[in-house]
């Protein structure tokens, strides 16, 4: 089924722009992955500037998100807020990234302090943005200042060329925006595919879950797709700042373009590992039949799935938004990588998929997706088993600029809250929040975009709501903690975390919230009980954080890293890890970069860059041992009914683990005893993962170990003994 | 459909077609650099690996579509929009999408017979098929 064509009218737009700023720069090639030079970008004052990089800044924070927080650090002070216009979106790539041969080698990493948390917010994402700066001519941008009027920043990287000009005819949803762009920009069909759009919508102008639209063209669809900076509400602060688009254009990728100093190795490894996706992954996670959706039946079984508010874990009717339901709905057959060479090319789409709702009612659009993340948040949780309103609010997220995770467990909260009474149709101005009210769902959405309404209560995220619930509505403010799932005030992703003590910490000491980047081990600590002590919890929180962090210092995707294993990897003695894996890692670096890095240099890169941005958090006021602790509900049973849906698991443990016999105990009274001692045990976990660390009890990196990983800077150190003292 | 069929009964393993491939696309007398590999298989004999022009399934999975069809059926890659990603040399069910060190972009065969008339036993010859 076609799209519904989207008519641009070129001159219409062009005529209505303003030049406010032309910058030229020298072409460089880019050597050994480095450009050793970043891009400064003002739109208060207009001022564009390139900025060196010096050996040290190399050294000591590697590339990508490692750049993007230094960048950020030097800009802003110790009380700087996400709408100061001295807040960046800084954008890095990291020296690996843009190589075509090695699957996952696309990513651009986003920094910026984040509306939800007020702490720096990371997030990883695909589309040819960043790889195309890159070879550009920069290794980050770095975008400060607030706009007065929207705006739009391109670079033309062929031209050396950087515009900051006004543009107030465009659109601001992104599935738009990004096709005007290729319509401005392109001189043929075929240039198309060498530009890409970082771009928000209009729902990211009214609430604080806004995320950024990263473009990039399918030649094949002939459609601009977009991937999502999804996490911590940057593209609230793209709004804000006014602007519309950052644009690249480059023409002349080639598989040499890292410049790398071993191009044969690259290549090498590279292949092994596509020859590895081609032979396996219809056997083991099938993403390139249906990307990530595939976990959703495998996290129904094993009682993982978010179901109505992560109350439980599975639900009867998952087979309605399983990975084959969705099967039917997208396009096959196509090489969906995010970024040339990506073979696992999870990056799938339904195409001529006609809405239902919503300002763009009966158009046939592309939707990019469902990832397992949105079928979570968007499905499971808010209790909607439909694939396609699931693939509806899909698209609205993404062309208005919100993040489907963080919508789906605030919209999880708000349903029950319903539930629960907290809210009814005249607090919600008629919305009938109920489990699987998709239709409430969009148009709560709807009311987002138009910035009116209860959509702008929700738009505050959950953590600002539950305060408002008690605030108006006179919600147990206890009650309100324990349901709304947000630590550090951003909402968690979409993993049932009660049974799995290691996956609560991944979770809330993850640095910049409960995101599962850091560390996923539910598997390994739930169901093969293969990390059974604190010590060996608090190894597995060490290295998996360390060893995924590095993925963000390339501009790498984590994916073919373990959602593909070598036919032998479980015969290896660490099969959580990889190791062939880890060894290709190693093995491009040294290829691209002419380092001569190993397993545990590769670790060290990323404690630096860890600790940094930790410091940089209490720079900023968290980073705080009570900032890392999780809501009752990703810990165990908040309610009677939580606990009776697994009666016999929690008595078992009752029985076995705290020593209490349940018989003839309350379900009240048993909760409340569960509660005392799975609390207790999250205490204990946090000692042993700091010590682990090299932090405080209190959560702060001593200075002993800061010098030991070589992140002993002054200004580190300053902000350190603050809190020391 | 213009391909080169092989009849690996007839090879003797001589590898002279290797060395008029690699010679007429790459002026080098190295096996590697062949559109056409000779393999010698335990029992002595010998296995022709080539495009057969049928699969095809590297032009799916071409990021850039940068292998197409030409109007004889020929599969062909064009260098211009070839990113040297090697998708193409992976996806290939019988290997004759080729990668050789040095290089920064695939090979394969494009049919034009050059071999062929190396060849002593007429192992291989081009034909069109409808
Ligand atoms: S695995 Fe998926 S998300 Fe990762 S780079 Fe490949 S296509 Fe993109
Ligand atoms: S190596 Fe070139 S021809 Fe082969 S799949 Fe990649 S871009 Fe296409
Ligand atoms: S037909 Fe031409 S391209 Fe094919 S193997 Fe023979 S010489 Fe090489």
């Amino acid at each position: 089924m076609k799209n519904t064509k989207i008519h641009v009218d070129v001159d219409a737009l062009k005529a209505r722009h303003v030049l406010l700023k032309e910058f030229r720069y020298e072409l460089r090639p880019v050597v050994r992955g480095y450009n050793m030079r970043t891009l400064y970008v003002n739109v208060s004052s207009n001022e564009i500037k390139e900025k060196a990089v010096s050996e040290e800044m190399k050294q000591k924070f590697t590339g990508g998100k490692g750049f993007g927080l230094k960048l950020l650090w030097d800009a802003i002070s110790d009380t700087t807020r996400w709408n100061d216009p001295e807040n960046e979106i800084n954008i890095a790539m990291g020296p690996i990234c843009g190589n075509t041969n090695y699957p996952g080698s696309g990513k651009s990493l986003v920094v910026s302090i984040s509306p939800l948390t007020d702490i720096p917010i990371d997030s990883n994402v695909g589309g040819y943005f960043g790889p195309y700066l890159k070879f550009s001519g920069f290794d980050a941008i770095e975008i400060q200042g607030k706009a007065e009027r929207d705006v739009i920043v391109y670079v033309d990287g062929n031209q050396g060329l950087v515009r900051i000009f006004e543009a107030p005819g465009e659109a601001v949803d992104s599935h738009i925006l990004a096709e005007q762009m290729v319509e401005l920009f392109a001189a043929n069909e075929l240039e198309k595919m060498h530009i890409s759009t970082v771009s928000a919508g209009r729902g990211a102008e009214h609430a604080l879950i806004g995320c950024l639209n990263f473009s990039f063209y399918d030649r094949r669809r002939k459609v601009s797709r977009l991937k999502q900076a999804g996490r911590g509400g940057i593209g609230t602060v793209l709004r804000d700042k006014k602007i519309k688009a950052v644009v690249v254009k480059y023409s002349g990728l080639s598989g040499k373009s890292n410049n790398p100093v071993d191009l044969d190795k690259l290549q090498q490894t590279g292949l092994k590992l596509h020859k590895e996706i081609i032979a396996l992954d219809d056997q083991q996670c099938r993403m390139r039949q249906i990307g990530t959706a595939h976990l959703v039946e495998i996290m129904d079984e094993y009682d993982l799935l978010p179901t109505h508010n992560f109350k439980f874990g599975r639900h009867v009717k998952t087979p309605k938004i399983n990975s084959h339901a969705f099967y039917d709905l997208i396009t096959h057959g196509l090489p969906d990588g995010c970024w040339f060479g990506c073979t696992m090319a999870c990056a799938k789409a339904a195409d001529g998929f006609r809405l239902r709702t919503g300002p763009y009612k009966g158009q046939r659009v592309t939707v990019d997706g469902p990832e397992y993340e949105t079928v979570g948040g968007c499905g499971s949780n808010i209790g909607v088993f439909d694939a396609r309103a699931v693939m509806e609010i899909n698209f609205y997220c993404d062309t208005y600029g919100l993040d489907t995770i963080s919508f789906g467990t605030m919209t999880a909260f708000i349903m029950e809250c319903w539930e629960k009474r907290v809210l009814n149709a005249e607090r919600t101005g008629g919305l009938i929040m109920r489990w699987g009210n998709w239709k409430a769902a969009l148009e709560l959405m709807h009311q987002i975009a138009r910035g009116e309404g209860f959509g702008l209560i929700a738009g505050l995220g959950t953590r600002k709501m539950k305060q408002y619930f008690v605030e108006h509505f006179g919600a147990d403010p206890q009650l309100m903690q324990d349901i709304g799932c947000e630590c550090k005030g951003l909402e968690y992703s979409q993993y049932v975390s009660k049974e799995s003590l290691a996956q609560q910490g991944g979770y809330s000491m993850a640095l910049k919230g409960p995101q599962h980047d850091e560390a996923w081990l539910i598997f390994m600590d739930m169901v093969n009980n293969q990390i059974p002590t604190f010590e060996d919890k608090a190894e597995a929180l060490h290295y998996f954080p360390m060893f995924r962090t590095w993925f963000g210092l390339q501009g790498l995707c984590k994916l073919p890293w373990n959602d593909v294993e070598p036919a032998d990897n479980a015969q290896t003695s660490e099969p959580a890890k990889v190791p062939e894996h880890v060894q290709n890692y190693v093995d491009i670096y040294n290829a691209i970069t002419g380092g001569n890095l190993d397993k545990q240099a590769l670790i060290l890169q990323s404690e630096r860059v860890y600790n940094f941005q930790k410091v940089l958090c209490m720079r900023l006021g968290r980073g705080r041992r009570i900032d890392d602790i999780p809501p009752f509900r990703m810990v165990g049973p908040v309610t009677t009914q939580e606990y009776k849906s697994r009666e016999d698991r929690y008595d078992q443990q009752l029985r076995e683990k705290v020593g209490v016999d349940p018989a003839g105990k309350s379900t009240k009274t048993k909760l409340k005893i569960l509660r005392r001692y799975r609390e207790e045990q999250y205490q204990h976990l946090l000692d042993a993962v700091y010590k682990r660390k090299g932090w405080t009890p209190e959560g702060v990196p001593t200075p002993e170990h800061l010098r030991k990983i070589g992140m002993d800077l002054p200004e580190v150190l300053a902000v350190v003994e603050r809190h020391l003292r | 459909m213009k391909y080169l069929k092989t009849y690996d009964e007839k090879c003797i393993g001589c590898n002279q077609c290797m060395t008029a491939c690699a010679m007429a696309f790459f002026k080098e007398d190295n096996p590697a650099k062949s559109a056409i590999q000779v393999v010698a298989l335990p029992d002595g004999g010998f296995h022709l690996v080539v495009c057969d022009q049928k699969y095809r399934k590297c032009v799916d999975e071409c990021p850039t579509q940068a292998i197409s069809i030409n109007r004889q059926g020929v599969v062909m890659i064009n260098k211009k929009l070839c990113i040297g990603c090697f998708a193409c040399v992976a996806v290939c069910p019988i290997d004759a999408m080729r990668r050789c060190d040095g290089l920064e972009n695939p090979f394969k065969c494009v049919a034009c017979g050059v071999c062929v008339k190396g060849c002593p036993t007429q192992a291989i010859e081009i034909v069109t098929e409808e």
